[in-house]
């Protein structure tokens, strides 16, 4: 990698941001350097989102209610995930490739230069295609918000904005939590995927929907109810039928917070227990 | 990939005989490439139990208190999404991009000076590869839903024999579908549109993400008389929760098999045109 050559240029403060600029700029330049490519990429990739949403219109296209919910209400729980887990796949999402850089030895090359491997990691590979689907996403919010018929108050905008925001904090923690497996068991890919992508597909319904210990486990053992169940709720006023108190979607900020503390951790301990290949 | 074709003697004669010996042979090495990635598998098999419970939940509460939705019962929805998540790792619909590398590495020449036909030897490797997923992927969903589900199990004689012929020919269905994306690189270089197009339109038109009979009546017949994708999945999961008749189902069986010599047919001869492409390009 070419950039490696600004790095002793970055021991002030100052230096490290030019550097990371210089990383983002490198990205940025050889990925619109095949424009066809990009562009081929970038309607591909909204594609994804697209179809998530879809598939919750056809089978409302077969049901008047899921779990309680109908569509209107529903397509607010799925416009707080899809603008969540979108934006945060465009921001931190790459990290999943963190078995090959582990495998081809590209993650010793980012080790030894003086700065935080993670950001370095983030900015080398930052998928600027996925900007298609965050956009996507947040048009899918906006929609769901617009026709809810909620009755707006200013602690109700206020959650409007938090709400999206503390999704994409909990969605990157967990890429980065399940991608750190990957400093332990190489193989893991497809591990960290039930937890990402099930976690997307999961927090695209009401947990209603869901039942027994699965329900448990997803929902408020790992958080995902308050990515976007719970503060759906608090938009629409609605009561949990799970009986939780309403200012469970206002939880949301502070679960986010929580993960991306382990998130933090569990990456930091993971880099310590990483061991070169050597190849 | 290559070195596992390269150590199949050329066959001697014209004789069927020695061709079905290096297709067994083919397929043999590929079984055995895909049993050495053992925490892979076991990897891919909790991806599918997560997304079986995920699923299996959202039709359950699309068929709501009804109990039926789309001429499915509670008991054949559980059914079709444990199968059905079995079943994606034997067609492997995604991920498979060998040919389309090799292409873009120029290697696929070496595959051109084989006395195998460069399909032969893909579908054989394929083939070995879906058998050692039956084994270790299409098993465990079948016997964990069970356990947390009430599934349907299948009430006629004929219905499992034929499950088992269906997903056969789906395997070679996928593979046809998966051949000529990657083949596009022979024209492309750059597969990934391509590849991009097949990965979304794939799981939502083969039946993965909701059955097909969740879309309203048109679209539904002519996706399943106009296209293979039904043929993938939707069609071997209609069979083994019997959702119609038996006669019905051996008619869908029928053309499963129409769509295996129509794909296998257009391989060779995409096939064909990009090697005289590729000669044009050498001299």
């Amino acid at each position: 990698m070419a950039e490696g050559g600004s790095a002793p240029a970055v021991a002030e403060g100052g230096g490290a941001l030019r550097a990371y600029r210089a990383l983002l700029g490198a990205q940025a330049r050889s990925q619109a350097a095949y424009r066809t490519s990009f562009v081929v990429d970038l309607v591909g990739n909204v594609g994804a989102t697209v179809f998530d949403v879809v598939t919750v219109l056809v089978i409302f296209g077969v049901t008047r209610e899921l779990g309680g919910f109908t569509l209107r209400e529903t397509l607010v729980v799925v416009g707080l995930s899809s603008c969540g887990f979108a934006t945060a796949d465009l921001l931190v999402g790459n990290i999943e490739r963190l078995p090959r850089y582990v495998r081809t030895g590209l993650f010793d090359a980012v080790l030894v230069r003086p700065l935080g491997a993670l950001p370095q990691l983030l900015l080398m590979d930052l998928p600027l295609r996925k900007l298609s689907r965050a956009v996507f996403g947040l048009a899918v919010l906006l929609f769901a918000l617009g026709s809810a018929g909620i009755d707006w108050t200013p602690g109700r905008v206020a959650l409007a904005v938090v709400a999206p925001l503390a999704a994409v904090v909990f969605f990157a923690s967990v890429f980065v939590l399940t991608a750190t497996v990957s400093f332990y068991w190489v193989d893991s890919g497809e591990l960290a995927n039930s937890v990402t992508y099930g976690g997307r597909d999961f927090t695209s319904y009401p947990v209603t929907v869901y039942g027994g210990w699965f329900r448990a486990l997803f929902a408020y053992g790992m958080g995902f109810a308050f990515v976007s169940y719970h503060p759906a709720l608090a938009l629409l006023g609605r009561a949990d039928p799970l009986g939780l108190p309403p200012w469970a979607g206002w939880a949301a900020p502070g679960v986010a917070v929580v993960a991306a503390t382990s998130a933090a951790l569990a990456w930091r301990v993971g880099v310590r227990h990483y061991r070169s290949t050597g190849s | 990939m290559g070195s596992v074709t390269a150590t199949v003697a050329p066959p001697t004669g014209a004789h069927v005989t020695p061709w079905f010996r290096t297709f067994g042979a083919i397929a043999a090495a590929g079984f055995r490439r895909h049993a050495t990635y053992r925490q892979a598998a076991v990897a891919g098999l909790c991806t599918n139990t997560v997304f079986g419970f995920l699923r299996c939940y959202i039709f359950l509460a699309a068929a709501g208190a009804a109990g039926t939705v789309a001429g499915y019962d509670r008991a054949q929805l559980a059914t079709f999404v444990w199968a059905g998540q079995g079943l994606l790792a034997v067609i492997a619909i995604w991920g498979w991009t060998d040919l389309a590398d090799r292409i873009r590495t120029g290697e696929v020449a070496a595959d051109l000076l084989r006395p195998v036909h460069p399909v032969t030897s893909y579908l054989a490797t394929d083939l070995g590869r879906a058998g050692f997923a039956a084994l270790a992927r299409l098993v465990p969903p079948l016997v964990i839903g069970p356990f947390f589900f009430a599934v349907y199990v299948p009430r006629h004689w004929a219905t499992v024999p034929l499950f088992l012929l269906s997903a056969l020919l789906a395997v070679v269905v996928c593979f046809g579908c998966r051949y000529l994306v990657n083949a596009t690189a022979y024209w492309l270089q750059d597969v990934r549109g391509p590849m991009i197009l097949w990965t979304l339109g794939s799981g939502v038109l083969a039946g993965l993400y909701f059955p097909l009979g969740f879309l309203p009546g048109p679209l539904e017949a002519v996706l399943r008389y106009a296209t293979p994708f039904p043929s993938i999945l939707q069609v071997p999961l209609d069979v083994l929760v019997e959702r119609e008749p038996m006669s019905t189902g051996l008619a869908l069986v029928g053309m499963q098999a129409g769509w295996v010599v129509v794909l296998l047919a257009l391989c060779r001869l995409v096939q064909r045109r990009a090697e005289r492409r590729l000669v044009v390009q050498g001299g």
